[in-house]
C-alpha cells in the first residue's frame, strides 16, 4: 500500500477530528481503479493533461496534413516519386515511438515540438496514401468537364478535385487522429504526452485510479476526435447528403 | 551529437551486462517471437474459420479500429497494475509478463482483420467452382481459400511482428524488457549518446525486420510463386495451361 497512507489518516484524523477507520475508507486510500475523490481533487490537472493532449493532437494532425498535401501532388505530377514517396513515409512509420522522439531529441529538445515532429511524421504515412488516393479517385470525365469549361490548373484542384476526393481525406484523417491520439501518450517521456503524463506519473507511486482514469478518457477522446471528423466531412460535403436523400 | 553516439557505441560498457545490447536485444528478440506465435495462434484459425463461414465481418473490422484507439502505454500499465502483476511492478518478471500480454492483444488486430479480409476477398466464382468440382468443406478452405487469401494473411502477420517490435519499447516505461530500457535509462542519465544510439539500434532494426519480411512474404506467397514459375516455364519455352 501507499506509504503516505498513515500520514494522511493522522493528518484527516487530527484536522477533521474523524476516527482513523473511517478516513481509511477513502478510495484514494485503499488506491480503488474507480475513484471520485479523484476526480474531483485532481480535476485542474487531469483537464490540463487532456488540453494537451488535444492541441499536441490537433497541431500533428495539421502539420501532417499540410506536408502530405504537397507530396500526394508531388507523386501525382511525377510518377516516378509515387512509390518512393509512399515508400518513405511507410519506413518512418516503422520506427517505434520511443525510438522516433529519442531520434529528434537532440534536434528539439525537451519541447512539444518533439512530439509534435514524430507524430505528424507518422501521420504522413496515413494522409499521403489516402490524398493520392482521393485525388485518382475523381472520374476523368469530370476533370474533362472542368477542363471543358475553362477551369485552369489551380481552381480544378480546389473547386473540383480536392472537394471530390474529401471523403478519402478525411477518412484517412479520422484513422490518423485517432492513433495519433494513442501514440501522444508517448510523448510522456519528453514531458509533452497530455494523459501520457498521468500515466508516467502513476508507474512508480502505482496509483491505479489516475491509470484508469487517464486510459479510459484516451479512448473517449479517440472517439470524440472521430465523431467530429465524421461531423466535418458531413458539413463539408453536403451534396453527398442530398444524394442520399433524393 | 554523432560524436557522443559513437563514443557510446564505442563504449565497452554498452556491450556487457543487464543493460548492454545484447542482453537487451536478446529479451527484445524473444518478446517479439513469442508475441506474435501466440497471436498467431490465437488469431489465425478463429480469422480463418470466420472468414470462411462468412460471419462476424464487422467484428473483424472493428478489432481492428479499436486497436489503433487504444493507447499502448495505457494497457500495459493496466494490465502491470491488475491482474497480471500488482506486488513487484518494477521487477522484471511481473513486467515482462505484462509487456507479453499487451504484446499479444496488440498482435491480434493486424493478423484477424487482414486474415478475414483475404478469406472474403476470395473470388466466389472460383470458390462456387471448387464446390462444383466435389470439393468438400475442408478441402476447400485448404487448398482454395487460404492459398488466394495468403498475401494479406501473410501482409497481417508483418504487420504484426513490426508493431509488436515498436510496442516492445514502451515497455521499457514501466520497468519492463526490452532494448527501450536502454534509451529510457540515457534519459534518466542525461546521457545523449545513449538516448540516440539506443533509438538508433532499434530503428534500424525495426526497419530491417520490414524489409525481410516483405522479402520473406514475396517467397512465401504462393501466387506470387505460381506466377513467377509460369512466366520462367513460358520463358524456357515449355508453356503452361495459362497464356
Amino acid at each position: 500500500m501507499a506509504p503516505s497512507s498513515s500520514v494522511l489518516t493522522f493528518v484527516h484524523g487530527t484536522l477533521a477530528g474523524t476516527d482513523a477507520p473511517a478516513v481509511a475508507d477513502n478510495c484514494l486510500v485503499r488506491n480503488d481503479w474507480v475513484c471520485g475523490e479523484y476526480l474531483r481533487s485532481r480535476a485542474p490537472q487531469i483537464t490540463d493533461a487532456l488540453v494537451q493532449h488535444i492541441w499536441i493532437t490537433v497541431v500533428s494532425v495539421l502539420l501532417g496534413l499540410l506536408v502530405a498535401f504537397p507530396l500526394a501532388l508531388l507523386a501525382r505530377r511525377y510518377r516516378r516519386l509515387e512509390g518512393f514517396v509512399v515508400g518513405a513515409t511507410t519506413a518512418i512509420y516503422t520506427i517505434p515511438s520511443l525510438a522516433l522522439f529519442a531520434l529528434l531529441l537532440p534536434f528539439t529538445g525537451l519541447t512539444a515540438t518533439t512530439v509534435i515532429l514524430g507524430l505528424a511524421l507518422y501521420s504522413l504515412t496515413i494522409l499521403v496514401r489516402n490524398v493520392i488516393e482521393g485525388l485518382k479517385g475523381v472520374p476523368e470525365d469530370v476533370r474533362e468537364s472542368a477542363l471543358g469549361m475553362g477551369y485552369g490548373r489551380r481552381r480544378m484542384l480546389l473547386a473540383v478535385e480536392v472537394p471530390l476526393a474529401l471523403p478519402t481525406i478525411i477518412a484517412g484523417v479520422r484513422v490518423a487522429a485517432v492513433s495519433t491520439v494513442a501514440l501522444t501518450t508517448v510523448g510522456a517521456i519528453v514531458g509533452y504526452g497530455g494523459l501520457g503524463n498521468l500515466l508516467l506519473e502513476a508507474v512508480d507511486s502505482r496509483f491505479k485510479a489516475q491509470v484508469l482514469t487517464a486510459a479510459v478518457l484516451c479512448v473517449a477522446l479517440a472517439v470524440a476526435f472521430d465523431l467530429v471528423l465524421v461531423g466535418v466531412q458531413r458539413v463539408l460535403t453536403p451534396w453527398a447528403r442530398t444524394r442520399r436523400a433524393g | 551529437m554523432l560524436q557522443s553516439v559513437l563514443d557510446w557505441l564505442a563504449d565497452p560498457a554498452t556491450w556487457q551486462g543487464e543493460n548492454g545490447i545484447p542482453n537487451r536485444l536478446l529479451e527484445h528478440g524473444l518478446l517479439t517471437v513469442t508475441a506474435t506465435l501466440a497471436a498467431a495462434a490465437l488469431g489465425l484459425p478463429l480469422a480463418v474459420w470466420l472468414g470462411h463461414k462468412g460471419r462476424g465481418g464487422t467484428l473483424a473490422i472493428n478489432i481492428s479500429n479499436v486497436g489503433r484507439a487504444v493507447p499502448t502505454f495505457a494497457v500495459l500499465l493496466l494490465l502491470a497494475l491488475g491482474p497480471v502483476g500488482t506486488e513487484y511492478f518494477g521487477a522484471y518478471g511481473r513486467a515482462g509478463l505484462s509487456t507479453l500480454v499487451a504484446l499479444v492483444l496488440f498482435a491480434l488486430p493486424p493478423i484477424i482483420t487482414n486474415t478475414y479480409v483475404g478469406m472474403q476477398g476470395v473470388d466466389r466464382d472460383t470458390v462456387e467452382a471448387a464446390r462444383g468440382m466435389g470439393m468438400t468443406s475442408t478441402q476447400l478452405l485448404r487448398s482454395v481459400e487460404v492459398p488466394l487469401a495468403l498475401p494479406l494473411i501473410l501482409t497481417g502477420l508483418r504487420l504484426a511482428i513490426v508493431q509488436v517490435w515498436a510496442t516492445a519499447t514502451i515497455a521499457a516505461l514501466v520497468a519492463g524488457p526490452g532494448l527501450g530500457r536502454i534509451v529510457t535509462l540515457g534519459f534518466v542519465r542525461q546521457d545523449t549518446g545513449q538516448v540516440v544510439g539506443g533509438a538508433l539500434v532499434i530503428a534500424v532494426i525495426a526497419l530491417l525486420l520490414e524489409v525481410g519480411m516483405v522479402a520473406l512474404q514475396r517467397v512465401l506467397d504462393p501466387v506470387a510463386r505460381a506466377r513467377r514459375t509460369t512466366a520462367a516455364a513460358a520463358a524456357l519455352g515449355s508453356v503452361g495451361s495459362r497464356p
